[in-house]
């Protein structure tokens, strides 16, 4: 099947959002290079289970691939065009099955050698897109917020090495209430701006009490799902002919329903927590894996006007085996290696932060739990500084939004 | 980042005799390489910021070697895959996850039959079940029986294990690229009663010495002495793999991995001094298959995986000390890590006629 084949028929068994989506723009998508085209797809296919912020951007990205003249067209898609694509490929079924159409691509562009021409030319199309869809203005900056090291009572490292060239050090704070400030906060902005899945608290542990206008996805809560993946997974396992690849298209198949998640629910943050699960790497096992991971899908994919993450002790290390065998009882914490883990989580946060929309007036705060260390990154804020002013976190918190 | 400048080696220049001189000529000459089968970054390694995780390699280890800051990978970058290219001197297109052998002849075929030496006189340690068909390709005018046996020390541990009370499954781990999925061991495969014949272990000198063990690292460098000692085989390729247990996303246990891996190379090291076939007529290379990705590609998640294909994912360090090289030496000219197989074809005296590298030149 070659895109310039394309009929509405073929595209009967999408959603039926995703089904406007693609019959609306058809005639663009009968232009696009079949090495491209399914990429896109696989962002269109899950149109109905997609946050605003995503649905805004395939939006206009459709809406400008559509607008292109031939020429411009060509211009866009020559560098993809150059590019070979096997004949497995071509007659793979990439309209019902794009993801596992680029799973495979990924795997023949490694073996051919054009990983990096694609990679480059991925990336161009990328930039002139974001230089070309343009974005809604933001209600407020954005913040995020990382809290750190949970449960531990003493560190002697260095804390935030990766963060304090770009901001500003304090190690004078009062931890008092730090957690109950900080949610205030984030709840008053969720009040103040009112987004649809704008403002998130994500925990790597159990939940603490928090309004209810924030998106709230925890470890704890989705241990009966983590536990169901893993009985999943280690029945498909045993099954003939299973190899990781094949477990990779069997994950990416399953539904919430499948692994016990309240059909009642919303089911757009469901398939969310759903894929941290099955596509983030180690989510499963690392309670500071899945916050990290759950961090960067929440920044990426509904690019949240506002981010608390907290981070808790994950289990001590035990093998992979065992793990993902061992279903009962509680294990023993890492607490200090789950302080490291965070420590360059939240590096990752605020990277992630800074690839968004209004990166230049965003602000990030990261504290280390229980102590009087923390460190904001604000445009208003001096760079590779340190402060020794005794503030409270709602008072820090005042000045890294200032 | 990637210059000498953020080298500390220290020691002067020291101009070194040729290869192989003098009473070590009279010996045979020894090669052992070290492969991390989970690529490092230079940020947690060899730059400023990463050296306090590798204090044996840049204190000890480092100012007795040649060090090259440039290796880059064009291959595929999964561990398998990327260390059968490292030992055939071609990027292999094999699947990274199946069992099957590399498609070009490796350095272990070529060793044996260019320089006719026995089966015992080169082996491979290697960290998980999918490494078990490296020793040799299926190449006609090599293939089966021409070249290393593999020994998979975490297989023979499970083997040894088996139909025990023993909890030895701290020690099993396996395949951290695919964490939700262990394959199922094929193919020749080290057996286990040559545990007692290759080794001289028995199977409870063998279990006692496994419980005293943190990692599968650790066991394999345990393999690889008992090797020294009991065959010193010319040619000994070890691959380690603890460090990839980066890609469950702990930072805090890839660090952990680098740091015994940095150990366990200087204990290597130490143990060619002492032992008497290898002291003085041995040289050892170290070297990551590749990097991980950089904290600021968008397509990757950091540390945590190699998937990228950028700059920091496939470029990385190699160091090589002992005997013919010089010591102290830093060269920054980039070089593949394809070329490392002719290399020590130039070095030992065997042509790997497929190889697509090119032997580099500081050590002609």
């Amino acid at each position: 099947m070659q895109p310039r084949d394309l009929q509405a028929e073929h595209f009967s068994s999408y959603p039926p959002e995703a089904k406007r989506v693609v019959l609306a723009h058809l005639d663009a998508l009968r232009e696009l290079p079949l090495i491209f085209i399914p990429s896109l797809l696989r962002e269109v296919i899950d149109y109905d289970f997609k946050f605003p912020a995503e649905r805004s951007a395939i939006d206009g990205e459709v809406a400008l691939l559509s607008s292109f003249s031939q020429i411009q067209r060509h211009d866009r898609f020559q560098a993809f065009e150059r590019l070979s694509i096997s004949p497995k490929l071509e007659r793979f079924d990439w309209i019902n099955q794009p993801a596992q159409f680029t799973e495979q691509l990924s795997a023949y562009l490694w073996s051919t050698h054009q990983l990096d021409a694609f990679r480059a030319a991925a990336t161009e199309y990328g930039a002139r897109l974001h230089s070309e869809v343009s974005s809604e203005p933001l209600p407020g900056c954005r913040l995020g917020i990382a809290v750190i090291g949970q449960g531990v009572a003493s560190f002697d490292g260095r804390l935030f090495k990766n963060l304090r060239k770009h901001g500003t050090y304090f190690n004078q704070i009062k931890p008092e209430h730090g957690l109950e400030l900080l949610l205030e906060a984030v709840a008053a902005r969720s009040k103040a701006y009112s987004v649809p899945y704008g403002h998130w608290y994500v925990d790597g542990g159990q939940e603490g009490s928090h309004n209810s206008l924030l998106t709230c996805v925890s470890y704890k809560s989705l241990e009966p799902v983590r536990e169901a993946l893993l009985r999943n997974v280690r029945t498909e396992i045993e099954k003939p002919g299973m190899g990781p690849e094949e477990l990779r298209t069997h994950l990416a198949r399953l539904t919430p329903s499948d692994l016990g998640m309240n059909p009642g629910g919303d089911a757009v943050l469901d398939r969310f927590q759903l894929k941290v699960l099955t596509e983030g790497s180690g989510t499963q096992i690392f309670s500071t894996t899945f916050a990290q991971w759950t961090a960067r899908e929440v920044l990426r994919r509904a690019q949240a006007l506002t981010l608390l993450v907290r981070f808790a002790p994950r289990q001590r290390q035990r093998p992979m085996n065992e793990l993902l065998s061992s279903s009962q009882g509680d294990s023993e914490v890492d607490p200090i290696g789950s302080l490291i883990d965070a420590d360059i989580a939240s590096y990752y946060h605020w990277i992630n932060q800074q690839r968004l929309p209004g990166y230049d007036r965003s602000a990030f705060l990261v504290w280390f739990e229980g102590h009087n260390e923390a460190l904001i990154v604000a445009p208003t804020l001096p760079r590779g500084t340190t402060s020794n002013s005794a503030l409270d976190l709602g008072q820090l918190l005042s000045i890294a939004i200032s | 980042m990637r210059t000498t400048a953020g080298l500390a080696l220290g020691a002067a220049l020291e101009c070194s005799s040729p290869f192989v001189r003098g009473e070590a000529a009279r010996k045979k000459r020894k090669t052992i390489v070290i492969t991390f089968g989970g690529g490092a970054r230079d940020q947690e390694t060899f730059a400023p910021e990463g050296q306090e995780n590798i204090p044996h390699l840049i204190n000890e280890l480092a100012p007795q070697s040649s060090f090259f800051t440039h290796v880059t990978n064009q291959g595929i970058l999964g561990h398998y895959v990327a260390t059968a290219s490292l030992t055939t001197g071609v990027y292999e297109t094999l699947n990274n996850f199946s069992a099957v052998p590399p498609e070009h002849p490796t350095i272990f075929e070529y060793f044996r039959k260019d320089l006719r030496r026995p089966a015992s006189d080169t082996w491979v340690v290697a960290p998980s079940n999918g490494f078990n068909r490296i020793g040799e390709s299926d190449c006609r005018a090599y293939g089966p029986g021409t070249g290393a046996a593999v020994i998979l020390p975490k297989h023979l541990l499970s083997a040894t294990a088996s139909g025990t009370t023993e909890d030895f499954d701290h020690l099993l781990r396996d395949n951290y690229e695919t964490p939700l999925y262990t394959p199922r061991l094929s193919g020749g495969e080290f057996e286990l009663q040559q545990l007692e014949s290759i080794l001289r272990l028995s199977v409870a000198d063998f279990m006692a010495h496994a419980r005293t063990l943190s990692s599968p690292d650790e066991l394999s460098v345990y393999i690889a002495k008992r090797l020294m000692q009991q065959e010193a085989p010319s040619l000994l390729w070890i691959t380690m793999h603890d460090i990839d247990v980066a890609h469950s996303g702990a930072y805090s246990l890839y660090l952990e991995g680098i740091r015994r891996t940095d150990r366990l190379c200087a204990e290597l090291w130490k143990t060619v001094q002492s032992e008497p076939e290898y002291a003085g007529n041995t040289t050892m290379f170290i070297l990551p298959d590749f990097g991980r990705d950089s904290d600021f590609e968008p397509g990757g998640n950091g540390f945590q995986h190699h998937r990228t294909g950028d700059a920091a994912s496939r470029t990385t360090w190699m160091m090589a000390l002992g005997a013919g090289v010089r010591q102290g030496v830093v060269f920054d000219d980039p070089m593949q890590s394809v070329d490392l197989v002719p290399t020590l074809g130039a070095m030992l005296g065997f042509t790997p006629a497929e190889s697509k590298g090119r032997p580099i030149k500081e050590f002609s």
